[in-house]
């Protein structure tokens, strides 16, 4: 009786065979025709939500999620709907390699993007081309474009410190003064700093005369200022990490009522820092380096009220909805960017899927110029495809009454020096 | 800088950290000296003290100092009663027992670290000054805030040894510490002496915090360095015994800034050898020689 229920004639087994095979020979089986058309494309993010990173990480979620809906609302890419799988990485290199490995192969996600410590980018980068999963940084180091890493790792959304401090240091030895004393944080993306800041001040005639290094995990600060030289005439300083507020205002308090140096510093030191804290009144008439000013410029674009508006921060560089919430402003708009610059490539490439993801690669490295607008709201930027870099202007800011004006920006050409490695000459 | 004012600055930075470290290591101590426990979670309830007081200070409004003498009083209670619960609900059921405490406080470790992050979020949390003076030695200028917090901690360490020696629940413990069966023999609720203890020393970690967190501002990774340097001051101190511990957080407090501070300005050719990280590494040789040498500490006492 059941036998009968289950066992198939002959026939029928051979006609179901010989559909079955011409519809997979032909590959129009329209169930998977279907899948190929409407199932998401999968961005993994390296997420600094936890650790030493987590101000960075806060913001960076906020804008990407933002960048998406943009992307998603406009037809996303290539037709298909765009998805973002956020995943903590706590900062850590260990815990970043392991976090790219299980966006890769477990999530199913096309690339990873989104990194901005440079010890997790660096301890990641290595899981990337042993994976062949591209992998977009958003960390301002200078190991991109040194060569240290490798084909499946791009900087396309944020400029590079060496092209950074190559475009400031004029300014800094014009109109600041010409010895300097740097301190830094004492590890890669620190690193850079003290290595090219240092040789651009020679290049203008000005001279490092002391490098303070700090560890980025520091909670106490005080005891490092002795080591600025009496004669110092520009403090350089550059810090991050969860300490930041202690360290600029145990900046202050170190110098108190009595003569200081002039101070340059990277908005690093006061990222997701409200500038109007107790104890930083001392800043007012300090410089510093801004990649995307904070605080909206007179001279604003409508692509900067645009991105603003689309990542709620309102013009003072606050999250609109609570003013305590300060940004990380300076950084967070490379996340918006190089999404819109991974839409680009994906369409350039013609992206289907995983097997696509070297032609990803290429059409990316094809790439040249991106053009000031919704897209790029930081402003026009050059690529270098060899190098794997891109090249913005920079912003130097004052602080006037509380808030950074802007007093000087660099040009794309400020920033451009000779290419230290040829990416695409190396295999996949 | 003159030589004289980087010694000066040096001395008050080495007398901040020192005096700071002194409390929470006397709540290490104590815990040990009394109950013979190694309290792996010391340095998340300094961290929690902290990010209580960041939480205070954020519910209450008006001036500074009012929210910061709240937070004095009732984050130590409240991470007071979080120990107390921890060792009626763990470390009683395992009998105190050397082995078991420890790995038991390293899962307290981790339950109280990642319970800040989940409910108070990663970031770094700034708390006001409750003063806003700042003194200008020649050459430099100190928060006055960090003085305050000087004379704060040896008010409150005199205190602690007031209550020790001159009150009845002080020579309770002590009577506990020095034979836990015959106090018991006597009358004395030992596991109510044991819930006190750890609340306690818990309680002075918190207490530490609070008057750091306006200089350092309060996050939930902020634990793991006053668990490291307590540890090398009640080593060096001779574990349980409180003199010996305030010595040798003088003697870590002195090292961690005088090296970093001094040296390189005496030996200008050499700067960059002479880090926190240096003052650390001597630090943890120092208790290293101890445990080689003089295994009881500079002020235990040799085990009968």
């Amino acid at each position: 009786m059941t036998n009968k229920l289950i066992a198939p004639t002959r026939r029928t087994v051979l006609t179901g065979m010989a559909a079955g095979g011409a519809l997979l020979a032909t590959g129009l089986t329209p169930r998977f025709a279907q899948a190929q058309s409407s199932e998401p494309i999968r961005l993994g993010f390296q997420l600094h939500r936890t650790g030493i990173g987590a101000a960075y990480g806060r913001w960076y979620e906020r804008t990407a999620t933002a960048a998406l809906k943009v992307v998603n609302d406009a037809g996303g890419i290539n037709g298909r709907p765009v998805e973002i799988l956020f995943e903590d990485d706590g900062t850590d290199p260990a815990r970043g390699a392991e976090v790219f490995g299980k966006l890769a192969t477990q999530s199913n996600c096309d690339l990873v993007f989104g990194a901005l410590f440079s010890h997790v980018v660096i301890g990641t980068a290595p899981r990337a081309a042993e994976l062949k999963v591209p992998y977009l940084v958003c960390s301002e180091g200078h190991h991109v474009a040194s060569g240290m890493l490798n084909r499946w790792t791009l900087q396309p959304g944020i400029t590079d410190v060496k092209s950074q401090v190559q475009g400031m240091a004029p300014f800094v030895t014009q109109n600041l003064g010409k010895k300097i004393a740097m301190i830094f944080p004492d590890f890669a993306f620190g690193h850079d700093h003290r290595d090219y800041f240092s040789a651009a001040v020679a290049a203008q005639g000005g001279e490092v005369i002391a490098q303070i290094a700090i560890p980025p995990t520091e909670t106490t600060f005080t005891r490092y200022f002795p080591q600025i030289p009496a004669e110092t005439e520009v403090i350089y300083h550059v810090m991050v990490g969860p300490a930041v507020l202690t360290f600029v205002k145990e900046l202050g308090e170190f110098y108190g009522t009595g003569a200081r140096p002039q101070l340059f510093g990277f908005m690093d030191s006061l990222e997701a820092v409200d500038i109007a804290s107790p104890g930083l009144e001392f800043l007012d008439g300090s410089h510093f380096w801004e990649a995307h000013p904070r605080y909206k410029q007179a001279d604003a674009s409508e692509a900067e009220t645009t991105y603003r508006a689309a990542v709620g921060v309102d013009d003072n560089g606050a999250a609109a909805n609570d003013p305590a919430d300060v940004a990380t402003y300076s950084h967070m708009f490379s996340t918006w960017e190089t999404l819109f610059i991974i839409k680009a490539a994906m369409e350039a490439s013609g992206y289907q899927g995983a097997a696509d993801r070297q032609k990803f690669v290429e059409a990316l490295e094809a790439m040249t110029d991106f053009a000031e607008g919704n897209e790029h709201p930081q402003g026009a930027k050059t690529f270098n495809g060899k190098t794997h870099q891109t090249f913005g202007i920079q912003s130097i800011s004052k602080v006037e009454g509380g808030k950074l004006v802007r007093v000087h920006q660099t040009t794309l050409a400020d920033g451009q020096y000779p290419d230290e490695v040829d990416y695409t000459t190396q295999s996949f | 800088m003159q030589l004289g004012s980087i010694f000066l600055l040096a001395l008050l930075e080495g007398l901040a950290s020192a005096s700071v470290l002194a409390l929470t290591a006397c709540g290490l101590s104590l815990v040990f000296g009394i109950m013979r426990v190694v309290n792996v979670a010391h340095g998340e309830f300094f961290m929690l003290g902290a990010v209580l007081a960041w939480f205070t200070a954020s519910l209450i409004p008006g001036p500074p100092a009012l929210a910061f003498a709240v937070a004095l009083v009732v984050c130590p209670l409240i991470v007071g009663a979080i120990a107390a619960l921890a060792d009626m609900l763990v470390l009683k059921r395992l009998n105190y027992e050397p082995e078991a405490t420890i790995v038991a406080t390293i899962g307290l470790l981790y339950i109280l670290q990642q319970g800040a992050l989940t409910v108070f979020g990663p970031n770094a949390l700034p708390v006001p000054a409750p003063v806003d003076f700042r003194f200008q030695f020649p050459g430099f200028g100190y928060s006055g805030y960090k003085i305050a917090v000087i004379v704060a901690a040896v008010l409150l360490l005199l205190g602690l040894w007031l209550i020790l020696t001159r009150t009845r629940i002080g020579l309770v413990m002590r009577a506990t510490q020095i034979d836990r069966a015959t106090a018991r023999a006597f009358g004395i609720n030992v596991d109510r002496v044991y819930a006190g203890v750890f609340a306690m020393g818990a309680g002075l970690a918190a207490i530490a915090a609070v008057l750091i967190v306006p200089i350092q501002q309060a996050h939930y990774l902020m634990g793991a360095d006053p668990l490291l340097l307590s540890f090398s001051v009640v080593i060096i101190g001779g574990l349980g015994s409180l003199r010996g511990t305030v010595v040798a957080a003088l003697l870590i407090g002195m090292v961690d800034q005088m090296i970093p501070i001094f040296m390189p300005v005496v030996f200008p050719a050499y700067g960059a050898w002479f880090t926190p990280t240096l003052a650390k590494i001597m630090a943890t040789l120092v208790v290293a020689l101890v445990l080689v040498f003089r295994p009881q500490g500079l002020f235990g006492k040799r085990a009968a």
